[in-house]
């Protein structure tokens, strides 16, 4: 565990963490004082992805293939000239939100999800991207009653799930619109939000509108996805056909940001609580991770080395990362935290950082 | 020729960056110069569609350029262009 590197994305910066002389602390920082919104390794290239989302230069994407010794500015691609969102604005790019690649059985292949609603496709390893039609030109984006932003002005991709025995066989997640499915590598889509709830609007069994916060998969049994959504957890046990609200009946865990799942074991997965919308801070104002061992039937609060009183951090939606036994999140108030167990117990490892948008584990 | 200034804010990314002169009678015209002489600098300008970007500002001889969208304002013999971005926090 000890060669595993974790990639902090926070808006003054990518900073590198690294365990040295049993100690976990910082051991580089890239793009200082640059907001780096967005961070991917490419595991299947060890390729590292950084995304900055300069207030007045617009969107950045850069790449190194040794670790952050040097990075490559990468051209980050462009609406089509004729799109709009939906009030019939012309679309222009806002945001990278997430990175993903297309599998093995696709090495080239690596997705981009963007605000405002666009998800985009490169077939050579990120040098050109191209922006997938059949879901911009979705029935559902195109009625404007559909796809709404709510957090942010535009709607957004923040979740991108390739199937990992079928590669062509594709997830994304839209805030707010929901999940949807493709079969065939992005041609086609089809709404997945049966048993969701959108409490938010007059219509909470809608079939588009939803709010997933984060979107994940089980990888060695695809079958099981999760999701922390605006209005709860789900859990889906189908392939994401039908929702079951796993929500703690008493109120936590339920709304939040944050979720890791087990990569073998479907019955587990974590999510770190925020009071609701109106407030956006930790419960109680004490830091808590939740675990359910059971399929969300049931959760266990996880508490151990993190703050209890006078406490304001959240924890965004691709803040959290997970690898074997080790965890790590950064919060909105530039917090860090670690676990090498699973989170049973949490050390700090910086109180200093800057806001944390995005974390990662780069494997030793 | 016009001269172009910019914020020292952009030499971060163009290290080179320093006033030029260059050719041309509207923005458009100045700014495709300079694109010439320093690759990649109007993607940071400027959007996909080639407005100005929202926090970038633009002067022509001491005066905001009005054409954001098309950067048709006209430059006279020898007017200074100034390109400098938003500030924040006051």
């Amino acid at each position: 565990m000890s060669n595993k590197k974790v990639l902090v994305g926070t808006t003054k910066g990518l900073v590198i963490i690294g365990k040295v002389a049993k100690k976990w602390q910082v051991i580089a920082t890239h793009f200082l004082g640059l907001p780096v919104s967005v961070i991917y390794i490419n595991e299947l290239n060890n390729t590292w992805w950084a995304g900055i989302s300069h207030h007045h230069w617009g969107q950045k994407l850069h790449y190194s293939t040794d670790e952050g010794s040097t990075w490559t500015s990468a051209a980050v691609p462009a609406y089509p000239v004729d799109a709009q969102i939906a009030n019939g604005k012309a679309a222009t790019f806002k945001k990278i939100w997430v990175l993903q690649h297309g599998g093995p059985q696709f090495p080239n292949r690596i997705w981009m999800g963007t605000e405002p609603g666009g998800l985009f496709v490169s077939e050579d390893d990120g040098q050109h991207f191209k922006i997938v039609d059949s879901l911009w030109n979705h029935p559902s984006r195109m009625n404007q009653q559909q796809w709404f932003g709510t957090g942010r002005s535009q709607p957004f991709i923040h979740s991108i799930v390739v199937h990992p025995e079928d590669n062509a066989h594709l997830y994304i997640a839209v805030s707010c619109a929901g999940i949807f499915e493709s079969f065939d590598s992005g041609q086609s889509w089809q709404p997945r939000n049966q048993g969701l709830i959108a409490a938010y609007l007059p219509n909470p069994n809608v079939e588009v509108g939803h709010d997933p916060h984060r979107l994940l998969v089980c990888e060695t049994q695809p079958e099981v996805l999760w999701q922390q959504n605006h209005c709860g957890i789900f859990r889906s046990t189908d392939g994401a056909k039908t929702w079951t609200d796993v929500s703690d009946p008493s109120g936590m865990p339920n709304y939040g940001f944050a979720l890791a799942v087990n990569r073998t074991n479907p019955e587990q997965a974590w999510v770190i609580p925020a009071v609701s919308d109106e407030l956006r801070v930790a419960p109680n104002q004490a830091l808590v991770v939740c675990r359910t061992d059971d399929g969300g039937q049931t959760w266990h609060l996880l508490r151990s080395g993190l703050p209890q009183r006078n406490c304001f951090d959240i924890v965004f939606r691709h803040a959290f990362a997970n690898s074997d036994e080790l965890f790590v999140f950064g919060t909105t108030t530039g917090n860090l935290f670690l676990s090498e167990n699973s989170g049973e117990h949490w050390q700090n490892v910086s109180h200093h950082l800057a806001r944390v948008d995005c974390v990662a584990i780069q494997e030793s | 020729m016009a001269t172009i200034k910019f914020t020292a804010a952009l030499k971060r990314f163009f290290p080179d960056l320093t006033e030029i002169e260059v050719m041309g009678t509207t923005v458009a015209e100045v700014l495709q110069a300079t694109e010439a002489k320093y690759p990649g600098i109007t993607d940071y300008l400027l959007d996909e569609r080639g407005a100005v970007r929202q926090h970038m500002n633009i002067f022509v001889k001491g005066e905001l350029i009005t054409d954001r969208t098309t950067l048709q304002d006209k430059l006279g013999e020898s007017d200074e262009v100034v390109i400098f971005q938003a500030l924040s926090g006051g």
